[in-house]
């Protein structure tokens, strides 16, 4: 708690066993300067220079019949009264609410149950079910999207042979959960091992201490491993969110088998993309894309905060 | 469950040196409690729920490979996870690797530059970048991390357009540095090192070095380096994983088919049903897909031992 | 905290100067570095002296084309690339104006998409080149896309005029008649569904080309464009007639939920499943490489017809091949045109599936005469070329169309999935368009 942290992330260089030496007779010097600044410099270029620029393009409008002018924050008014920017956060923050629980619920459990070692072939399960994190999205939608069909896909075929008449995971009322699905799918085993390997480092006199006091395994999932793992389940957390926020391929590749379950604003990425691909609005997509990066942080923030502070 | 049972050290006692042994307690409840933390009964119930997340993670990636077994009209007219028809797997992989020129080909050694130079590069710049975040304290640290995290946060659509201009200004545009500069930037990556350096590099070996009269780069290279060797390992995977699945810049920044990587070529099949004129190759499609994943699944499989260490050593301890 | 600031404020200016330099370079627009209108003339003499062209086409005939231009003219090089297909193309195009660098010499636009280019002078005037010396070499519903106000903005390529492509198979099996009229093709699609509920007369998610164009048949006329003043009626004659016997289709659920396109819509047209297509002249090669189990199955018949006894016809898709003005080689570049689409390359093409928009080829015995297996041995090309003669005049689209079309299925693509009607789909679709019109200065009259 002594060093301040960056406002976002599982930070805190740990302090394990090695480092409580005394005398950390860091230098406070511009030698760090001299590592850490590649990273900054391409940095710089590929991202603070198109935010920069970003930001400048959402001061002005653009007309096909008129040229540019400066507008001010005409686009942020604009913005924050457009029922469709708006409809697609809140679709974007439904499936935060939801889906983000889910898969790391399932990714956690999955790692202690691997890490509890009371599983048969447990090395097999590790690998497989992380491998879905090396299909890349094209291919994953790709996959999901031949067999979300429900006249010639595994949808229909599970409904010839079982009889029964499953919902079109395609149409409007289900087609979040779809993508849900697909996403989920492509993440879990990446979070489960994120978490499997913070489980294995957890220290043994944790344990044994456990052990002692007579606690049951259940006990000790609860009171040992899982706040001992807590900065990985925050950093997770964190970047499921941002995740989330930015939910584009999945949806973007599948609106061509569901055009009209899948609008051009189903979520405010995909929103910002119509708008400058489609509609040629750059300025507004910048403003919207703008807006959905600072909500994006203020909530990551959020949960930085309050997953920093449970550890008291 | 009380402190009193009797505890039999014998054996158990000699294996204190791997995690979590500890002496046995006797089973009361022998249906219920667990042999002890050490020595856990396999559980077949847990290993059938663990095995229904295994199936759900597999199912999609074997309905890939029994598809691209099959011809397109078997396609189209069969059950989805098993085979039909005739066994086409290795004429669809003959057509596939063939088709439009040997285009696949092409895509494939794209994506292997892009991978090599851009998994290479960005894994660089996050040994680099982490090594400084964990053992220097300069000015400006703590606003570094939270700049990187905070940029990351802002969507990718609100880089697209300006990123394009910028690098189209450069001249950079439908060249592969423009996939290969914005992929060196992984954020993942450098809060990785950050920990793993933090975690590995004792500090006073640096001083030791430095005591020694080694500048901080031999210092890096020949201490250092050695240390963070499976943190680098897993970096590189990571960030292979990335740029090797990289959709949404190339999309814009690449308009000769000749420069795709894999993802953008086999996205350009599948549209390529959707034209006027177009033919319809949804077999080499799932096929194609097939041998784009077959490569880093390889990678994983033979690496994981280096890997997994690494992402153990690298977590974040509390 | 002070360096932090410095550090801040040196980045901001930076990147100040940056995005300065960036508004400076971008906000030329397209037009600076085209070259000036040339003459007849000076095309002859580019092909002699050669160069190389860049073209940007999906169209897969074209590179026999560029083979046999590239024979006749040796001293030309032509790159063939494949940028992406319809609104892919566009926004690769507009980028590359927007960036000013990168623009293709000739670049395929579909008509529905070229009025944009046109208007905001993306795209050259070929008139000086030659093209206004080619009245009467296309059909009148292409031939009119090019043209906006005084100026030619392209060579139409190829064309779609609407036919009704059916599975004869399945009618004959069901014992139903092929419709003349809408309806009663509304009639026949009752028929089939309740003679197999598997079966349906035609498949619809809602398709922004298709339901103009068949408003376009029916005499509508939603979008009317005098320079910068756009009017935009949705609830016209024609438009409202589409709505209502379409909506009939709808509300009985005679339409299959399949989008255009996709794995299973091949399927369907493979097994029978989907038993009609109306849709441009342009589908035979496409059944021909993509359903092959629906080999000797198909004929083509004229469009079910809004009144009894009438023949109009409308066109679906077709593209022309445009002249990007920030191209510096027009000249050739027109040379690449005149022979693609008004001399020799246009039989290549024909040869190679494509559906011409040219009046000769269109008259030929020959096209006219052929055979086509696939379709069981019917002269297709009759039908479709007089089909191509029946166009409905009078048509043109929005000066944003791309953009209005993308926005399709958000409006009147809700009818196909909720209890919306087309109609109130159709007015939402309008006052969106108007909207986004007004934005971009245009003057929108509903």
């Amino acid at each position: 708690m002594t060093t301040t942290s960056p406002p976002v992330a599982g930070h805190r260089p740990p302090v394990g066993a090695p480092s409580s030496l005394p005398a950390r007779r860091r230098r406070r010097s511009w030698t760090g300067w001299g590592f850490v600044g590649p990273f900054m410099a391409v940095f710089a270029l590929v991202f603070l220079a198109p935010i920069a620029y970003s930001i400048y393009l959402s001061l002005f409008r653009t007309q096909m019949v008129g040229g540019t002018q400066f507008v001010g924050f005409e686009n942020y008014a604009r913005a924050f009264s457009d029922p469709q920017f708006w409809s697609g956060v809140s679709r974007v923050g439904l499936f935060l609410v939801v889906q983000v629980p889910i898969m790391l619920g399932i990714a956690l459990l999955v790692a202690l149950a691997i890490d509890s070692g009371r599983l048969y072939g447990r090395n097999f399960f590790r690998i497989s079910i992380f491998l879905p994190y090396a299909v890349p999205a094209v291919v994953a939608t790709l996959m999901w999207g031949f067999m979300y069909g429900t006249r010639f896909g595994l949808v229909a075929n599970i409904n010839d042979a079982l009889g029964t008449s499953i919902a079109n995971p395609l149409s409007p009322d289900w087609v979040l959960l779809s993508i849900g699905n697909i996403v989920t799918w492509e993440f879990v085993g990446y979070n489960m091992l994120i978490f499997y390997s913070a489980l294995r480092v957890v220290p043994t006199s944790l344990y044994e201490a456990a052990e002692l006091d007579g606690a049951s395994q259940w006990q000790v999932v609860r009171a040992v491993k899982i706040p001992a793992i807590r900065g990985s389940l925050v950093i997770a957390t964190i970047f499921s969110i941002i995740g989330s926020f930015q939910l584009f391929n999945e949806p973007s590749i599948l609106q061509s088998l569901a055009p009209n379950a899948i609008t051009t604003y189903f979520t405010p990425n995909l929103y910002a993309y119509s708008l400058s691909f489609s509609g040629q609005q750059y300025n507004y997509s910048a403003t919207v894309a703008i807006i959905m990066g600072v909500l994006t942080m203020i909530v990551a923030y959020v949960v930085q905060l309050r997953g920093m502070r449970k550890e008291a | 469950m009380t402190a009193t049972t009797p505890s039999t050290p014998a054996a158990p006692a000699a294996s204190g040196a791997t995690p979590r042994t500890s002496p046995r307690k006797p089973v009361r409840l022998r249906s219920r409690a667990p042999h002890s933390v050490a020595r856990p009964r396999r559980s077949v119930l847990m290993t059938v729920l663990a095995g229904i997340v295994l199936v759900y993670a597999l199912v999609p990636l074997f309905w890939l490979v029994v598809n691209a077994s099959k011809t397109q009209s078997s396609l189209f007219s069969s059950f989805g996870l098993w085979f039909s028809g005739d066994f086409a797997l290795f004429d669809n992989i003959a057509r596939t690797l063939t088709y439009d020129d040997g285009i696949f080909g092409r895509w494939f050694a794209n994506t292997v530059l892009y991978v090599v130079l851009g998994a290479g590069g960005a894994t660089f710049l996050a040994v680099l970048g982490g090594y400084a975040l964990a053992k220097f304290d300069f000015p400006g640290k703590r606003g570094v991390f939270a700049t990187v995290i905070g940029a990351v946060a802002v969507p990718g659509t609100a880089l697209a357009v300006p990123t394009f201009l910028m690098f189209s200004q450069m001249g950079l545009t439908n060249t592969p540095w423009a996939v290969i500069i914005p992929s060196l930037i992984s954020p993942f990556g450098l809060y990785l090192m950050w920990v793993f350096a933090a975690e590995s590099i004792p500090t006073e070996l640096l001083e030791a070095a430095r005591v020694d009269g080694s500048s901080e780069g031999r210092t890096f290279f020949q201490v250092s380096l050695p240390l963070l060797a499976p943190g680098i390992v897993t970096v590189l995977l990571f960030t292979m994983v990335a740029t090797w699945n990289n959709y949404f810049l190339p999309l814009i920044m690449l308009k000769d088919p000749d420069w795709y990587p894999l993802t953008l070529g086999l996205n350009a099949w599948n549209a390529q049903a959707a034209t006027a004129g177009g033919e319809a190759i949804f077999d080499l499609v799932i096929t194609g897909s097939l041998l784009t994943i077959l490569p880093l699944v390889a990678a994983f499989l033979l690496l994981q031992r280096y890997w997994q260490s690494g992402l153990a050593a690298g977590s974040v301890k509390e | 905290m002070s360096i932090r600031t410095t550090r801040a404020l040196r980045a901001v200016a930076a990147t100040g100067v940056v995005a300065l330099a960036l508004a400076a370079c971008s906000s030329g627009g397209g037009n600076d570095s085209g070259g000036d209108a040339g003459s007849a003339d000076d095309v002859a003499a580019a092909l002699e002296e050669g160069g190389s062209l860049t073209v940007w086409a999906w169209e897969p005939t074209l590179e026999q084309v560029v083979t046999d231009f590239e024979a006749k003219y040796p001293n030309v090089d032509v790159e063939l690339v494949n940028a992406g297909t319809g609104n892919d193309q566009y926004t690769a195009l507009q980028n590359a104006i927007a960036a000013g660098k990168g623009v293709p010499d000739v670049a395929q636009v579909e008509y529905y998409a070229l009025p944009q280019f046109a208007l905001s002078d993306a795209v050259a005037d070929l008139s000086s080149f030659g093209a206004d010396e080619l009245d009467g070499t296309f059909t009148p519903g292409p031939w009119s896309a090019v043209q906006q106000g005084e100026g030619i903005f392209g060579l139409p390529m190829d064309s779609g005029p609407m036919a009704l492509f059916y599975n004869e198979e399945v009618f004959t099996q069901h014992g139903i008649e092929v419709p003349t009229t809408w309806d009663g093709f509304v009639e026949a699609a009752r028929a089939l569904h309740a003679a197999d509920p598997s079966v349906y007369i035609t498949n619809d998610t809602g398709d922004a080309g298709f339901t103009t164009s068949l408003i376009w048949q029916a005499g509508g006329q939603p979008f009317q464009v005098d320079g910068t003043d756009v009017t935009i009626d949705l609830a016209d004659e024609g438009s409202t007639q589409f709505a209502e016997t379409w909506q009939t289709l709808l509300d009985e659920d005679l339409l299959a939920p399949v989008s255009s396109w996709s794995d299973e819509w091949y399927q369907g047209l493979g097994n029978g499943t989907i038993a009609t297509l109306a849709i441009g002249a342009w589908m035979p090669a496409n059944l021909e490489s993509g359903v092959p189990d629906g080999a000797g199955k198909w004929r083509v018949a004229p469009l079910p017809q809004w009144e009894e006894g009438a023949s109009a016809s409308a066109e679906n898709g077709g593209s022309a091949l445009s002249v990007p003005a920030a191209s510096t080689n027009q000249a050739l570049a027109y040379g690449f045109l005149e022979y693609a689409n008004a001399g020799d390359g246009v039989q290549a093409r024909v040869d190679g599936g494509a559906f011409p928009a040219t009046t000769a080829e269109l008259e030929s015995d020959e096209f006219q005469g052929y055979e086509s297996e696939y379709f069981g041995g019917q002269k297709i090309n009759e039908v479709l070329a007089q089909s191509a003669a029946d166009v409905v005049e009078g048509w043109s689209y929005l000066p944003f169309q791309v953009y209005a079309n993308s926005i399709f299925n958000d409006t009147v693509g809700q009818a196909y999935v909720s209890g919306t009607t087309l109609a109130d789909g159709l007015k939402a679709w309008q006052d969106a368009s108007a909207k986004y019109g007004t934005e971009q200065g245009f003057t929108v009259n509903e």
